[in-house]
């Protein structure tokens, strides 16, 4: 029986790559990193005519073997077979944009030249013709000679073609690339060559993508442009609050059935309060959050598929460049307002180091949906719900400074960063604007799924765990009669020592209680507190009324208002510092990271606490 | 007088005849081969700044858009083409 066969994606960015993995694979992949480096592994099963499987992989896309970018180095190892812990691939397909051909050949050349086997798509035939642009896939695979599959992977056109020649490829003989003599061609010479098969492989060619034209006319237009992605940004924040409380009061309410159920159903003892104080109270209070994060990734995922979100990056290049960036880190920063992690991966396409690396640093101080837990619990209980004039809501206000305290203490930390630890020239910005495309319901759909799941996996894992960790502790040793019982645990003896601390900021005991947890992700802050005021209830009434109220007869608004400053800048996320490890290789940074945003969130929660002190509130 | 790039009215086309390679990073020269701005190469300026200011530019080469700074459109030399030749 034959091994599987391995089946690789090779292609410029923007030749619709992942459209075509999406469209063979469907929901079957499976998606992790390539081993030492936090590049998106992204594999999935397809079925040949004749039933047999193959693996495909969908290497990232890239201009050339010559890699500049960490994403590149994975594809340029991949094919060349010197990735460790990767097979080299079977197959190679490679795909080209129909409507870019010229400019892809130049890369395909390379590909072919490596001698594995390889056969081409020649993808979005649709928007070439569109274009006015004809092509003959015959006289390309002659000229290049490799079989050439015309597809529209978006459509599933040409999809099953694909798939017969991929079946009808002879099993490579054994390939030993420095066997082969390959002279050394230059990179004139191959874009010659391109221009050349290019021509020989079009029928006609007539006019120019007059609508796409158009359409950047408008959206890069110098004053227009700016406005409009400010508006769109705007109203993505507002559909992230707006849209989602529907489907979040729904899950409250779920969670609260849920613990209701649970209370009736079951004699009262250990395992109810556990179910009822831990599991419940602690993980539904963070899945609560799944609406808004779904609406902030559709609204990502859209711009990304659209083509809109290069646009994005050239009109915020000028005010990056001001604190020493480039518009490629808007991107990422973009991203890490739906959480730091899938921010600070998409950093591995920017090419300068020194950029990369402040994009990183910084990207844990743009508002990532896991402090929005935090920001709107204790906003609802301590600010009260007025309006502040012009028919704003002062708690919106509020939290539209939080937000605002965020980006400019990034842009403040990218300034001081660049000028003293990652000091380098001034960074350049070439990137390609890709042309506009209708995005596909299907392509969004896979990719909301996917976030959400690995949001969900965490909920199930980290959170989870960490909740009912701290729940035991609050838990035991049990307190003596007439005593509090967070004051007898082993969680409150161990926040009494760290309460000393925080104490000139204004922190009382269970904060300090409930800042140790949310280490291991922000949100758990808000469960840890709902926990610990959950076990410290006199009776189920208390606990029944919710955190809201209990936050109220606690805490006093300086406090609150201090909490509120620590985590606009605390780095309270061991994930957020896990893959800064990985992605800088070593401790180095992200100890530097963690020194910084403690600092500023402690300094800054003070200035806070005083000055609310100091002026009566 | 020598024409770069920089200076290239929006909307006109023009042929790169030399790069000043050295004025630029390595990996960015590498950058700018990769999507095809070489000698010799036909570009139109397609967009010339954000919010009043002139940076960055964006450049049609055949059927692509390629965004920029006008530091490295500064590197290069151009001959201008007749208008309208798209």
């Amino acid at each position: 029986m034959n091994p599987i066969r391995k089946v690789a994606l090779v292609g410029n960015p923007n030749a619709g790559k992942s459209a075509l993995f999406n469209a063979l694979t469907g929901a079957r992949q499976k998606i992790a990193n390539y081993p030492g480096v936090t590049v998106e592994r992204k594999a999935g099963r397809a079925d040949l005519p004749s039933g047999a499987p193959i693996e495909l992989i969908d290497l990232p896309g890239s201009y050339g073997l010559d890699a500049t970018s960490p994403d590149e180095m994975v594809t340029r190892k991949v094919v060349l077979g010197e990735f460790a812990g990767e097979a080299r691939p079977d197959i190679v397909v490679l795909v080209l944009d129909a409507a870019n051909l010229e400019q892809h050949l130049v890369f395909a050349q390379e590909i072919i030249e490596q001698g594995l086997p390889t056969l081409v798509a020649l993808n979005m035939v649709d928007l070439a013709e569109r274009d006015g642009l004809t092509l003959d896939p015959v006289a390309l695979a002659h000229a290049l000679g490799v079989p050439v599959v015309p597809t529209v992977a978006v459509r599933r056109r040409g999809l099953a073609e694909l798939l017969a020649a991929i079946e009808a490829v002879e099993p490579a003989a054994n390939i030993h690339s420095e066997e082969r003599q390959v002279g050394h061609i230059t990179l004139p010479e191959r874009r010659l060559a391109a221009h050349n098969i290019a021509r020989a492989a079009i029928i006609s060619e007539s006019g120019v993508h007059r609508l796409h034209a158009g359409l950047d006319r408008l959206l890069l237009h110098p004053w227009i442009g700016p406005l409009i992605l400010f508006a769109l940004l705007f109203v993505m924040f507002q559909a992230v609050f707006a849209w989602a409380s529907p489907f979040m009061d729904a899950l409250e309410a779920g969670a609260a059935a849920l613990s209701q159920a649970v209370t009736s159903t079951m004699p009262a003892g250990f395992l109810r309060d556990f179910l009822t104080e831990g599991v419940i109270s602690g993980v539904g209070s963070v899945v609560v959050f799944l609406p808004q994060i779904v609406i902030l990734f559709a609204f990502i995922l859209v711009m990304e598929a659209s083509g809109y979100m290069a646009r994005a990056a050239f009109l915020m290049d000028r005010l990056m460049a001001g604190v020493g960036l480039s518009g490629r880190s808007f991107i990422p920063l973009l991203s890490s307002f739906a959480c730091a992690i899938p921010g600070i991966m998409a950093t591995r396409s920017i090419a300068d180091p020194k950029d990369r690396l402040t994009t990183i640093l910084i990207a844990p101080l743009m508002t990532c949906s896991a402090r929005l837990p935090v920001y709107a619990v204790i906003i609802g209980a301590f600010i009260p719900a007025r309006s502040a004039g012009w028919g704003i809501g002062l708690q919106g206000l509020v939290l539209f400074v939080l937000y605002l305290a965020g980006i400019l203490g990034a842009m403040a930390a990218a300034l001081v960063l660049r000028r003293s630890v990652t000091k380098g020239t001034a960074s350049g910005f070439i990137m390609e604007l890709p042309r506009y495309q209708m995005p596909r319901l299907r392509d969004i759909a896979i990719g909301l799924w996917q976030r959400s799941w690995i949001f969900l996996r965490r909920a199930g894992t980290i959170i989870f765990s960490v909740t009912i960790v701290l729940w035991l502790l609050l838990t035991f040793p049990r307190a003596a009669p007439g005593e509090d019982q967070v004051d007898a645990s082993a969680a409150g003896q161990m926040a009494n020592g760290l309460a000393v601390v925080v104490e000139p900021i204004g922190f009382n005991r269970d904060i300090a209680l409930a800042l140790i947890p949310a280490m291991a992700a922000r949100e758990v802050a808000v469960a840890s507190l709902a926990t610990t005021y959950a076990v410290s209830g006199s009776d189920d009434d208390e606990t029944a009324a919710g955190l809201v109220p209990q936050l109220q007869a606690r805490w006093s608004l300086p406090t609150a208002l201090a909490f509120l400053a620590w985590f606009v800048f605390a780095p309270q996320c061991l994930s957020t510092i896990a893959v800064a490890r990985r992605e800088t290789n070593g401790w180095k940074w992200p100890a530097f990271m963690l020194a910084y945003l403690f600092a500023l969130a402690y300094v800054f929660a003070g200035i806070t606490y005083w000055s609310a002190l100091a002026l009566g509130l | 007088m020598v024409m770069t790039l920089e200076s290239l009215p929006r909307g006109h086309s023009a042929r790169i005849t030399a790069i000043a390679w050295d004025r630029l990073a390595p990996d960015e020269g590498q950058r700018l081969r990769a999507v095809g701005i070489d000698t010799g190469a036909e570009v139109t300026m397609a967009h010339r700044g954000v919010f009043g200011g002139r940076d960055p530019i964006a450049v049609t080469i055949g059927r692509m858009t390629i965004a920029l700074r006008r530091a490295h459109a500064a590197a290069m030399q151009i001959e201008p083409l007749a208008r309208g030749n798209l």
